[in-house]
């Protein structure tokens, strides 16, 4: 489907919705992987906004990108639970490693269970070199 | 035969999936989590003698644990009788990890909805005085008495009310909320529809984040269920009407804050509102709306089946009832401990916790998410309860403990406040914004050893004006942290002067 069909099939599901921008938005993330400049005035006129309004939203939250990420991406939490089992020294092994994007998140409530990473929905803790050498070897395959 | 092999996302992150799928000749139920992540993923067999647990279970193992049961390894024995969880006082998590999450019969068997049938007896004035009567405060953080704010947007006239759940529990070391939502949603839903019929309130939102899918279907997957059962809609069949929608937020930690929460449901930036108005006179849409954590409404329909007394007869002082507390970071077992306020931080973070994993000594605690104050062993013996945290210096904020050995370098945690805050700051208020880069900053050249005592006040400063100046809890707790670890760990900060005087 063309990206402006898609933009446009995302907006009719969320017709009439109270509050509707941030559902549209993480759709249009989900759908694209991010959200395009050329989606912000569609969804502007839909909801009757100002693409200032819609672009202060995109630029405000840390899911939403206006890019698309060029390598597959991997979450890893560097809060104080993970940092306090390790995630620091841990971490060299995914920024040094050139096939994968890390981008920090804070926290993935599996606090008791760290170091931890997310790949999409799926996650991974107890993380020590070994095993994230293996995630990170299943994520750029 | 049933096995249980939990569902929730804990377990998942360790393998339960291929451990249930492992399973043969059992009917598998994936249940909440027990909450002792060190075991997970924990397999329980039902027998004669109760179920039966084995830990730390790969696919592999399973098997064998089929055939040799109790003789197994990995067996740990009868899990109710596990010390962990035998000390507990399980209120809020009575279900959790023992039920199916999704079945409402489950529900129903294991003392599901008494809370609602008694509301609807009781009718809305008499349910916001049970609520009141009970001593519930906010769970969330902040501790405000739930009656107080339910009697508020009950006496407030509007053609439309709001009931929003904060399920947005970004704080490091917690996991409670996730754990509700995950392993007894209905009770959740039960809780808001309470709420609903309470005030006075058609319409529930809950706001879950975005780092936790599994919830949010867990959450989406109940909410169609309990319409079924009219536990959404004409509750019960009664004439109260109440039904809800689960939203998803996108990453903002800020938007943990409530006024900032209903900014992101309408669908604007995560920016957080003046009070007042109050969020219960002027909330979402500027309706009248309550908005309560998640512990908090999950607490409701205990407090409503029981009665408030039963509720208030735990606890100390004004503290009451009992509090889900998280135990994480480097410690023996780590997961959530419900218990009455009162109990000691030294005896959660030694006797239960079992001290840390690494096998070190405790050189710290976290207490209330990366907003709560550090405090050293010396101060292990504050009862829980909000206002001796207060009293400390500190919060108990979502009750997260952390644990850290004495390998943490303390300056470089308040040096990561800093950060933290900076990176998830709304950007509205000006000592938030600003001043936590500058905190930033300043305790960067702390750790690099330049001009430290100037920086060091410097900081000081700082905090005043933050803590004094910002419009939210995000730039007015940052503090915490940050000089806590100066006034307990100072010695931290002056190995950095030992750099200067070398250099």
């Amino acid at each position: 489907m063309e990206r402006e069909e898609q933009i446009a099939a995302i907006l009719r599901r969320h017709e009439g919705r109270e509050g509707a921008l941030l559902p549209i938005l993480n759709d249009v993330q989900a759908a694209l992987g991010h959200v395009p400049p050329d989606a912000v005035p569609l969804i502007a006129e839909a909801l009757n906004l100002s693409r200032a309004d819609v672009h202060g939203v995109v630029t405000f939250y840390h899911d939403l990108k206006r890019v698309p990420a060029d390598r597959p991406v991997i979450k890893l939490c560097r809060a104080e639970a993970c940092q306090a089992r390790g995630v620091e020294a841990l971490a060299p092994v995914f920024e040094m490693d050139e096939r994968i994007e890390v981008e920090t998140v804070y926290c993935l409530g599996l606090c008791a269970s760290g170091p931890n990473a997310m790949v999409g929905d799926r996650l991974f803790a107890r993380l020590d070199e070994g095993a994230a050498k293996k995630l990170i070897g299943e994520v750029a395959a | 035969m049933k096995a249980f092999v939990p569902g929730d996302a804990a377990a998942l992150a360790v393998g339960a999936d291929a451990v249930a799928e492992a399973v043969t000749g059992a009917k598998v139920v994936r249940n909440g989590s027990r909450g002792m992540f060190e075991l997970e993923p924990l397999l329980e067999l039902e027998t004669p003698d109760g179920r039966i647990g084995y830990a730390r279970v790969a696919s592999d193992d399973v098997p064998e644990i089929m055939r040799l049961r109790a003789d197994h390894p990995k067996c740990v024995g009868p899990v109710d009788e596990l010390p962990f969880l035998k000390r507990q006082t399980r209120l809020t998590f009575a279900r959790c990890g023992i039920t199916d999450p999704q079945s409402m019969d489950d529900y129903r068997a294991h003392g599901g909805l008494k809370g609602l049938e008694r509301a609807i007896a009781l009718g809305p004035e008499g349910t916001v005085e049970e609520v009141f009567q009970s001593g519930l405060r906010g769970r969330g953080g902040a501790g405000f008495p739930a009656g107080i704010k339910w009697r508020t947007a009950a006496g407030a006239a509007a053609p439309r009310k709001y009931i929003v759940c904060n399920a947005d529990e970004g704080d490091s070391g917690t996991f409670a909320d996730r754990m509700v939502m995950e392993g007894d949603p209905f009770m959740l839903i039960e809780g808001m529809a309470i709420a609903g019929l309470a005030v006075g309130a058609t319409c529930g939102y809950i706001y879950i984040r975005s780092e936790y899918p599994h919830a949010v279907r867990a959450m989406q997957r109940a909410v169609e269920t309990a319409r079924q059962h009219k536990l959404l809609g004409r509750l019960l069949g009664s004439g109260h009407e109440f039904d809800m929608e689960v939203r998803v937020g996108a990453g903002a930690y800020v938007c943990g804050e409530e006024t900032s929460l209903l900014e992101s449901l309408e669908g604007k930036r995560g920016e957080v509102r003046a009070k007042p108005p109050l969020p219960a006179l002027e909330g979402l849409f500027g309706r009248p709306t309550i908005i309560n954590n998640v512990l908090t409404l999950a607490a409701v329909p205990y407090v409503l089946a029981e009665g408030a007394k039963a509720y208030a007869d735990y606890g100390m002082g004004r503290s009451r009832g009992t509090m889900p507390i998280q135990l994480a970071g480097n410690v023996k077992n780590g997961g959530l401990f419900e218990t009455a306020f009162g109990i000691s931080l030294g005896e959660l973070v030694n006797d239960i916790g079992g001290g840390t994993l690494s096998g070190r000594p405790v050189r710290a605690v976290q207490v209330g998410g990366p907003l709560g104050a550090y405090f050293p062993p010396s101060e292990f013996h504050l009862p829980f309860d909000y206002e001796t945290f207060a009293a400390a210096d500190g919060l108990i904020g979502h009750a997260g403990i952390v644990v850290f050995d004495d390998t943490v370098d303390m300056a470089k945690m308040a040096r990561f406040a800093m950060e933290f805050c900076a990176a998830e700051s709304c950007g509205k208020c000006t000592p938030c914004r600003i001043g936590s880069i500058r905190g930033m900053e300043a305790l960067d050249r702390v750790l690099a050893g330049t001009d430290v005592p100037a920086n060091l006040a410097l900081v000081e400063e700082l905090c005043e004006t933050m803590k004094f100046g910002s419009l939210c809890a995000l730039g007015g707790f940052t503090p915490y942290p940050v000089m806590s670890a100066l006034k307990h760990f100072p010695e931290d900060f002056a190995r950095a002067r030992e750099v200067e005087t070398m250099s």
